[in-house]
């Protein structure tokens, strides 16, 4: 589901057909007004599959409905009801409050909120969501607040603890935490005194989204929608750098620079697991070599037994996720899928839209505060068994194999409108092919280093032919993500290098490349390819790729005659080349 | 920027944030003129054409126009 919805889109959903939805009645009592949120909520409703009826009561009473046994909130049933008592109200009540009385004004009004609480479960039988005090410093004291039980500031504070303890007594009531919320945001982004001032509403247009879905997801928790499973990816999430290519020893984890980030995520997961959520790994890697992260390096916080599934292949995550439902037994509603890439997180997305898959920052130490803000795992209760959970799946897990087959994949494939742009080598990307040569260790046919002055001397050397291959789709731009190098030799054509970045496999790239080599066999007249693989220690990935692509092993090579050749099916269409690309 | 191309950026916000495409503002439209056009939608209207034009009304100015010419006036000032 969709965590950054503006309030104007969550409106937009208000005249979405709501007919077949199941029904959940809410009753919304505030001092301030309420109208917004009361759309905000509905809307957010729509996405889970709820018609979220709301009964708003009148203005300022929330006094009156709960202690007058007549009143119209008692005339009618509802699920839930939704207290939203403002900071400012507070502040009025707390500034009309006689000095000596001030002392004493955390037991009083803790002592009313009792009073309205206990009534309502006697009165009402529903579930209460109340929503506690957002941050409010009226700067009387400073910091000397914290000093005197006469300044407003400590007194919210004390009354915000005081509730906390109310809902750990009373299991049906349950606090919406609109104090950590706002602390997240910023007063500045969650308040807007124009709008205050001239409407009464507390609470930012831009701000009002968030709290919706905070209730929205403690209504899901409480009914039982709520995550249980969180699914990582591994290179460039869970650690900084990619384990095949850089070795697990030249990971980012740890104490220096970005690494930090990385651990500080994983001292979190450890958290989560600790809490019962089950934490699962899906990569596109060898499993001995994700594998060898978590036994060998000594900074790894998360151990193989966190894990519950660990599933590290070359299969699509799709299939993947698949793989690790069928082995939990969960719905895939319940799982939270973590991936540091646009183009897995949309292609679960596209293929799952009932897994949660929250959009990343683009930095790495944005990762934890945003996944720390969207409060994924919200419940309405926890219990021992929790912490027990991951060890039963690990069992589980030990059983069952992987399946396969995702009949949607070429639909996927076709939606995303890829294109590549091929260009020979310039100056412009000459530097980065001589990168990918020198680090490409997976996708990489037979692993020959080249520097850069070797890479120009290739680019103005006739024999040779140079390809590199850029990648776009509607999810935005890849850059250079293959290469391409070819040698005349007499009646052949030798494939010297064949390099490709391995996050975009499974794409049809290859097969698209293939058909490049071929186009050029043709243009330069010759009719035979061979292709040659040098197998090392990290290319176990492109073993069969020469088969695979239709080259045929005779005479001591892989050969593919062009004649011969029909196709390989893909969905990647050739982009019109940039000329200024070609100069140089 | 010209008043006209003020008043078409206008309009797609009307429409957008009111959620009909039938929508045509004039100078002279008021909220009585458009059925979705309430003291509600009017904070969604007021904020969205903040943000587009990367400026603040203040309390008394929003609470002060009397129709969308109005508000032309007042963003044009800003904008210069």
């Amino acid at each position: 589901m969709n965590q950054d919805l503006s309030f104007t889109q969550l409106k937009k959903n208000l005249k979405k057909d709501f007919s077949s939805l199941p029904v959940l009645k809410i009753a919304l009592l505030g001092d301030t007004p309420t109208q917004l949120l009361n759309q905000a909520i509905r809307g957010y409703g729509y996405l889970l599959g709820w018609n979220i009826e709301i009964w708003e009561a009148d203005f300022d009473q929330i006094d009156r409905q709960i202690l007058d046994p007549e009143s119209e909130l008692y005339k009618q049933s509802f699920d839930f009801i939704l207290l939203f008592p403002s900071a400012q109200k507070l502040l009025t009540k707390f500034y009309k409050t006689k000095k000596e009385k001030k002392a004493v004004f955390v037991q009083s009004h803790t002592a009313y909120l009792q009073l309205l609480i206990n009534t309502l479960f006697d009165g009402a039988h529903c579930k209460i969501l109340f929503m506690n005090y957002a941050p409010y410093d009226d700067g009387v004291f400073g910091s000397f607040a914290a000093k005197t039980r006469l300044s407003f500031t400590s007194n919210l504070r004390a009354i915000n603890v005081a509730l906390d303890n109310l809902s750990a007594e009373k299991k049906d009531l349950f606090i919406i935490d609109v104090n950590a919320l706002q602390s997240k945001a910023g007063s500045k982004a969650s308040v807007s005194s124009t709008v205050y001032i001239n409407n009464g509403f507390v609470f930012h247009l831009d701000f009002l989204p968030r709290i919706a879905l905070e209730i929205c997801q403690v209504i899901g928790a409480v009914n039982g929608k709520f995550h249980k499973c969180l699914i990582f990816d591994l290179d460039n999430t869970i650690w900084g750098g990619i384990v095949g290519d850089d070795g697990w020893q030249n990971l980012q984890i740890g104490d220096l620079g970005i690494g930090k980030a990385f651990t500080q995520m994983q001292l979190w997961a450890r958290q989560l697991s600790m809490r019962g959520i089950i934490l699962c790994i899906c990569s596109k890697n060898n499993e001995d070599n994700a594998k060898q992260v978590f036994e060998l390096h000594p900074d790894m916080i998360l151990q193989l037994s966190d894990i519950a599934v660990f599933v590290a292949n070359w299969e699509t995550k799709v299939q993947n996720i698949h793989h690790i439902q069928s082995v939990l037994n969960i719905g895939f509603d319940s799982m939270v899928f973590i991936d540091d890439n646009p183009f897995e997180r949309n292609m679960v997305r596209a293929a799952l839209p009932q897994i949660c898959v929250p959009e990343m920052p683009a930095e790495p130490e944005e990762y934890l505060p945003f996944l720390e803000s969207l409060h994924l795992f919200e419940t309405a209760s926890i219990s021992e068994e929790d912490e027990n959970r991951t060890r039963l799946y690990q069992e589980e897990a030990k059983r069952s194999t992987l399946q396969t087959a995702f009949a949607n994949e070429d639909e996927f494939l076709q939606s995303l409108e890829m294109k590549v742009e091929i260009s020979s080598f310039t100056k412009y990307n000459i530097p980065r092919v001589a990168q990918l040569t020198q680090r490409s260790n997976q996708f990489n046919l037979r692993t020959i280093r080249y520097t850069e002055i070797d890479i120009e001397k290739i680019s103005i050397n006739e024999n040779y032919i140079s390809m590199a291959f850029s990648l776009e789709d509607i999810y935005g731009d890849y850059g250079l993500i293959s290469t391409v190098i070819l040698k005349k030799e007499k009646e052949n054509l030798f494939i010297d290098t064949w390099i490709m970045s391995c996050r975009v496999l499974k794409r049809g790239m290859e097969q698209f490349v293939t058909e490049q080599i071929v186009a050029q066999a043709k243009k330069a007249g010759i009719e035979k390819i061979i292709g040659e693989y040098l197998p090392t220690q990290k290319n176990g990935i492109v073993k069969n790729l020469l088969s695979e692509m239709q080259f045929v092993y005779k005479e001591n090579c892989w050969q593919l005659t062009v004649s011969e050749f029909t196709g390989i099916k893909n969905y990647i269409r050739l982009k019109e080349k940039n000329p200024q690309a070609e100069n140089g | 920027m010209e008043k006209t191309e003020i008043l078409a950026s206008m309009n797609k916000i009307w429409r957008d944030e009111l959620d009909n495409e039938a929508i045509t503002i004039t100078e002279s439209s008021t909220a009585n003129d458009i059925e979705e056009w309430d003291s509600l939608s009017n904070i969604q209207l007021v904020v969205a054409t903040e943000k587009l034009f990367k400026i603040r009304f203040n309390s008394a100015e929003i609470a002060q126009f009397k129709n969308v010419g109005e508000m032309i006036d007042c963003i044009k000032a800003k904008i210069g």
